[in-house]
């Protein structure tokens, strides 16, 4: 079981489709879930439909839908660190300190976050790579188990297939909570959602991770 | 946001001139363009809380619409507009979506940094 989980992701709505069901069940097990969101995904294109956000009112907007993600989850430690969305990748020298500090002060078990340079965008690899760079500088006993996801193209050719997959079927509800709470984002597929539990646990029943191994 | 009504936009753009102004500008292809489909291109820039100031500018088209501004030394111009806000008094804030309400570009202008 895992006791101090560390999930570090840089849009609000990255934790829905991947990882909500993982999450879901470390919380009903006992674990503590920290989930450090890097910003509030202000240059995000959906808008909802027809749009209902702009440019101005996005941030506030989202920042709600992943409190509301988080509630379905039940995740009660949210960071949200104050980056700006496109820019992760140019702020990596605050993106290191914010990790260091994080894993000095969580001392996490195990770490989730985006596989570096398998996950299409920049500030997903850019986020995975202060991850995976700031967990390197620990000392190899104190390092935590890593778990990441991946989905570029041709990301199983490069990294081979994931090697922990979770059964997540009991949890799809909170799953669905978690996607459709990121209204601005998901509008479109909500109509999808209105599934039966069969039907649901079939598309979302699965996740999948790869183990980072620190060579 | 509401559709875009010329006269309401040209109004707000003449009571914006000859002025200093913060403007984002944006125009995104969306980070995923690729990856959904390997012939489209990636491409997104914005530019945010620059300092311009124009002389005149105006709407153009029958919508999808243009704005172009004219600067002292320059020009700003956007074309695919769609959307405004329409609660904002003071600042003018407009997007074009495209045809599954996802952000294309946008062109925002205030006297107050965004």
């Amino acid at each position: 079981m895992e006791r101090r989980v560390l999930v570090v992701l840089p849009h609000p709505d990255d934790e829905a489709f991947g990882i909500s069901g993982t999450l879901s069940k470390y919380v009903q097990e006992g674990a503590s879930v920290t989930y450090a969101c890097l910003t509030l995904g202000e240059m995000g294109r959906n808008m909802g439909f027809p749009p209902f956000a702009s440019r101005v009112t996005l941030p506030s907007i989202r920042k709600q839908e992943l409190e509301a993600s988080c509630a379905a989850i039940g995740i009660r430690d949210l960071r949200m660190l104050g980056f700006h969305d496109k820019t992760v990748e140019f702020d990596r020298e605050r993106l290191d300190s914010c990790m260091e500090e994080l894993l000095s002060e969580l001392k996490p078990t195990l770490v989730i976050t985006f596989y570096p340079g398998y996950s299409v965008h920049p500030d997903h690899d850019a986020t995975g790579a202060s991850v995976i760079e700031s967990i390197r500088k620990l000392p190899e006993a104190d390092r935590p188990l890593v778990y990441c996801v991946a989905f570029a193209r041709g990301h199983e050719e490069a990294i081979g297939k994931p090697d922990v997959i979770h059964d997540v079927r009991p949890f799809v509800q909170q799953k669905i909570a978690s996607i459709t709470s990121h209204r601005s984002q998901f509008q479109a597929v909500v109509g999808e959602m209105k599934l039966s539990q069969q039907e649901a646990e079939e598309r979302f029943g699965t996740e999948r991770f790869w183990t980072y191994t620190f060579a | 946001m509401q559709t875009i009504h010329p006269p309401e936009i040209q109004r707000m753009i003449d009571g914006l001139k000859d002025q200093d102004l913060y403007i984002h500008l944006e125009m995104t292809s969306g980070a995923y363009a690729a990856h959904r489909d390997a012939s489209r291109h990636p491409a997104a820039n914005f530019i945010s809380n620059a300092v311009i100031r124009y002389a005149s500018g105006s709407i153009q088209g029958s919508g999808p619409y243009r704005v172009g501004l004219k600067t002292e030394k320059g020009w700003i111009y956007t074309e695919g507009l769609t959307h405004y806000e329409e609660t904002e008094k003071e600042r003018l804030i407009m997007a074009g979506h495209d045809g599954e309400g996802k952000l294309v570009v946008a062109l925002q202008l205030s006297r107050e940094p965004f």
